[in-house]
């Protein structure tokens, strides 16, 4: 049985899952894809491999009279990929791609935390209306599978806190300005130079991102109705290298953690001085995380944050799980 | 001079008032109150511990009517922070008064700055401090690091505190 895939979203996710399905045999077809300017609907499979080389010569992957709005209401599909670029304030256009989506009866995977951080309730309320699945392991620590953890694998625990490195960009910068004495500006020159933060690294280094993260696991994994603004908030910019050389002393660094502590309704982002071989002290742009359960203890976690292929990885593992519980898996 | 003693009392109404009134009796300043609600006995005793400023010659009066009125000194000393914890502050430390700022701690009887280093860079540039802080208990350290927090917040300092577990 083939399962039917639409791909809103050609960038560096998109590109990853592409990629994954041309080098392996997943099972899966590609009934629609769009990006930005173009899109394309084919019920009898597009080609990721030709996709990816037409995307690479032209800059489209299709034709620009047909839009990602056609591809979502037009196309025949099982899943609603949706992995365009987030826009934080409001979730859009990805929440209207992935309502219509749920109102066709269509299951959604998305790596966009905007719509995550802003609707989940309503989102997944229509999602159990309409009788299919709604996941976004993607948004939060990239090829972590927390949320499938959290979820399901830890059913029956109660999960009493939960810190983590959820921001590569300021880990990296962190990292280097403990290990090389850089200075925050240093660092931060350097990981826009390799990439790892964006030209306007404003979303990374004040510690938006990461708390979009927590917010979307304390509505997702504990319930709750939080927004950005219930998260107490401090980034990393204003840190000094002097403050790392005074962590050292007493054999510690320092590193962004994100923290929620449901009992205590306490859900913080904030540096902290941090033992300097504490399992959270990862190193360069790694995420990692830790949870305290009653049954199972201290978990710990780590991996790639981000990522083509690494993001691709965890988009990838909704998709299949979805299909296995609905295709009766192949 | 500042004592910690540990006192033990019979677990009954009115026996905490009766082990505190000897202090103020001579002429004992009472800083602070813990109640041990772990503290194991068979005996159906409670431990308290208490902090106190007294002029040093009127301790043995102190220690005589505690004899006097059956309440036993566990413990008596003066060294009484057991809990310790490093914080690192960077802003303007010094212009916005570092001393006022290590005060605010101080004052509170329960916990104080013991240890501070600080590094400043360069004149008009932020500087950082790691402080020290011991305190009478995990409760009482929670305490201070929230007033330095208010105290961080209203002064533009970003206070960098420990990851506990």
């Amino acid at each position: 049985m083939v399962f039917r895939i639409a791909l809103i979203g050609t960038g560096a996710v998109g590109r990853g899952i592409l990629e994954a399905m041309s080098r392996k045999e997943l099972g899966l077809i590609l009934t629609g894809v769009a990006d930005s300017r173009s899109g394309m609907i084919s019920p009898e499979g597009i080609s990721p491999s030709s996709l990816l080389e037409r995307k690479k010569k032209t800059g489209l992957c299709g034709d620009p009279g047909i839009s990602a709005d056609d591809v979502v209401k037009k196309a025949s599909y099982d899943v609603l990929v949706e992995v365009s670029p987030t826009d934080a304030s409001t979730g859009e256009p990805a929440t209207g791609y992935i309502r219509t989506a749920l109102s066709r009866k269509c299951h959604v995977v998305t790596s966009n935390k905007g719509p995550v951080a802003l609707h989940y309730h309503e989102l997944k309320q229509e999602a159990d209306k309409a009788g299919v699945l709604f996941r976004f392991e993607a948004t939060v620590a990239g090829a972590i599978p927390i949320l499938h953890t959290l979820h399901e694998s830890l059913g029956g625990n109660e999960v009493r806190a939960l810190y983590g490195v959820l921001n590569g960009t300021c880990n990296y910068i962190l990292t280097r300005m403990a290990e090389e004495g850089l200075s925050y500006k240093q660092a931060l020159d350097e990981a826009r130079a390799l990439g790892y933060a964006e030209a306007d690294p404003t979303y990374d280094v004040k510690g938006i991102d990461a708390a979009i993260k927590l917010v979307i696991l304390a509505n997702t994994v504990w319930n709750r109705r939080i927004t950005l603004d219930d998260i107490d908030i401090t980034g990393i910019d204003l840190l000094t290298e002097e403050a790392i050389r005074l962590a050292e002393e007493q054999d510690a660094t320092i590193r962004l953690i994100g923290e929620i502590i449901p009992e205590k309704n306490l859900f913080r982002l904030s540096p902290r001085i941090i033992p300097r071989h504490h399992p959270l002290v990862v190193h360069g742009s790694l995420n990692a995380i830790i949870l305290r359960t009653d049954l199972a203890g201290d978990l710990v976690f780590s991996g790639k944050g981000a990522g083509s292929l690494e993001t691709a990885s965890a988009v990838l593992g909704d998709i299949l799980s979805i299909r296995d519980r609905y295709a009766g898996g192949n | 001079m500042q004592v910690s003693m540990k006192l033990e009392i019979r677990d009954t109404p009115g026996q905490l008032v009766a082990a505190l009134m000897p202090i103020s009796d001579v002429g004992g300043n009472i800083k602070t109150v813990i109640h041990e609600h772990d503290f194991s006995s068979d005996k159906g005793s409670l431990g308290v511990e208490v902090v106190i400023e007294i002029h040093k010659e009127r301790l043995s009066a102190l220690l005589n009517l505690f004899k006097e009125r059956g309440i036993t000194v566990i413990r008596f000393g003066e060294e009484r922070m057991h809990y310790q914890q490093s914080v690192i502050l960077i802003g303007h430390l010094i212009h916005t008064n570092l001393g006022d700022t290590v005060d605010r701690i101080d004052k509170t009887g329960f916990a104080e700055v013991t240890k501070m280093s600080l590094a400043m860079p360069a004149i008009q540039e932020r500087s950082s401090a790691k402080c020290t802080i011991k305190a009478l208990s995990r409760e009482h350290m929670d305490k201070a690091i929230e007033i330095l927090r208010d105290v961080s917040k209203q002064k533009e300092i970003l206070m960098i505190e420990p990851l506990e577990f």
